[in-house]
């Protein structure tokens, strides 16, 4: 039977642990409140951008965008997966990974090759476990997420689509549904689906003046609309990292609370014990007198 | 009654201004533009520079924000700038590609030798504890 000291030290270990994870539920707590903040103050500029994309594409269809065009064949596929940098966060990373591989898996028995971009450590340190050809990552990024650290990553990705390396991008990460429920997410990043573009939008049929020229200013926009995408999906991630980490701390501190009850409930039984089989040994040795 | 349009400035990070002006000017990739109400539709590139906007309708002094480079565009009732949170330029995003695919491969090549040291580390732990095992017995023996 273990030793009332024993069970003691146990005890106040698991309290111990108790208290990190109730310390590390509360920081996820307030965290997630400024990334939800973050994800919303990100959805301006995609809908504008957007707006502005479709404005184009109804006044300017002269110039087809590389963007725009579904290339015939799939011989190589771009996989953007974003991830968080530390874990602690639940099944949050080895969910989207497992929909990474799947989706890898697909392309494979497809014949496809595969190019993969991390953003975030926990993605980056799988990939590269697993054998998986990284072209470029983003990895530290902190609370915030900022778009200057994610500029070159991406570039590295959509150069290799230029260049016709990488014939699709799929972009794989953590959507935010609400604090309890985040789903791991592929979506097409490009060829960008034209219908993206279409809308229920005002029928101008100005021409645009452009500055310096048409086709500068189209790729700049394309490129920053692609970069907010992703921008978008990391500040999801994010938010959903917290929430999930949220969530998994608290079970955490819930079952530190269950095993304290079932130590303590041991110890009681040891320590009556031992005081029971004193008090018999006593009476017994005393009717021997 | 003055005629007005709509003026948004966001960035990806976030929405830094929208409300209604009447005036608005840019530094554009050609130069400094003044927008009013009306205007032809344009789409140009915007380069580091103050961005200001007379608000309609009011007497308080012009919004002066400081952009990092960007794109504008105008519509007959509507501006809409989308600007840069950082400093942008075609060498400065190639030098960051490159400086992300060099990281990239570099930090593969440090994770091969942090897997063999972890390997090494795990078989030095099991080694010991055959070794401890091996006292232990011969001890018993004794």
């Amino acid at each position: 039977m273990a030793g009332g000291k024993e069970i003691r030290t146990k005890i106040k270990s698991v309290k111990n642990t108790q208290k990190i994870t109730r310390a590390m539920e509360m920081v996820a707590t307030s965290k997630m409140r400024k990334a939800q903040e973050r994800m919303r103050a990100a959805r301006p500029y995609g809908e504008k951008i957007r707006a502005v994309a479709s404005h184009l594409s109804q006044a300017f269809v002269d110039y087809p965008h590389p963007y725009l065009q579904k290339r015939d064949s799939v011989k190589r596929v771009g996989l953007i997966v974003v991830t968080s940098d530390k874990g602690l966060c639940g099944g949050l990373n080895t969910n989207a990974l497992r929909l990474a591989v799947n989706k890898m898996k697909e392309y494979s028995q497809n014949g496809a090759e595969i190019a993969v971009t991390t953003i975030g450590n926990k993605g980056f340190s799988f990939m590269g476990r697993n054998g998986a050809q990284v072209i470029s990552s983003a990895v530290g990024l902190g609370d915030t997420p900022h778009l200057e650290a994610l500029v070159g990553p991406i570039k590295v990705m959509v150069d290799a689509y230029i260049a016709g390396e990488v014939d699709e991008v799929q972009l794989v990460y953590t959507k935010f549904i609400n604090t309890m429920k985040q789903e791991p997410t592929v979506e097409q990043l490009l060829p960008l689906s034209g219908e993206d573009f279409k809308g229920p939008d005002h029928d101008y049929n100005w021409e645009y003046l452009f500055e310096p020229d048409a086709k500068t200013v189209i790729d700049d926009l394309m490129s920053r609309y692609i970069e907010a995408l992703i921008y978008q999906a990391v500040a999801e991630n994010m938010a959903s990292e917290q929430a999930a980490r949220m969530v998994a701390m608290k079970a955490a501190t819930d079952n530190a609370d269950k095993v304290i009850g079932n130590l303590q409930l041991l110890y009681n039984k040891t320590r009556q014990a031992a005081i029971t089989k004193e008090l018999s040994e006593i009476v017994s040795g005393a009717a021997a007198v | 009654m003055a005629m007005t349009m709509h003026v948004d400035v966001v960035s990806a990070e976030a929405l830094i201004f929208s409300g209604n002006a009447e005036f608005f000017t840019a530094p554009a990739e050609g130069g400094e533009v003044g927008i009013y109400p009306r205007h032809a539709p344009l789409l140009t590139r915007i380069r580091p520079g103050a961005v200001r906007i007379k608000l309609a309708n009011s007497n308080e002094p012009d919004v002066i924000l400081y952009v990092s480079g960007g794109l504008l565009e105008v519509q007959p009732d509507g501006i809409t700038v989308l600007a840069d949170t950082a400093i942008r330029g075609a060498d400065i995003d190639e030098a960051k590609a490159r400086e992300a695919k060099a990281k990239a491969e570099e930090a593969l090549k440090n994770r091969k030798t942090q897997m063999d040291y972890a390997m090494a580390q795990a078989e030095l732990v099991e080694a010991v504890a055959k070794l401890a095992v091996i006292e232990k017995l011969r001890k018993r023996g004794h």
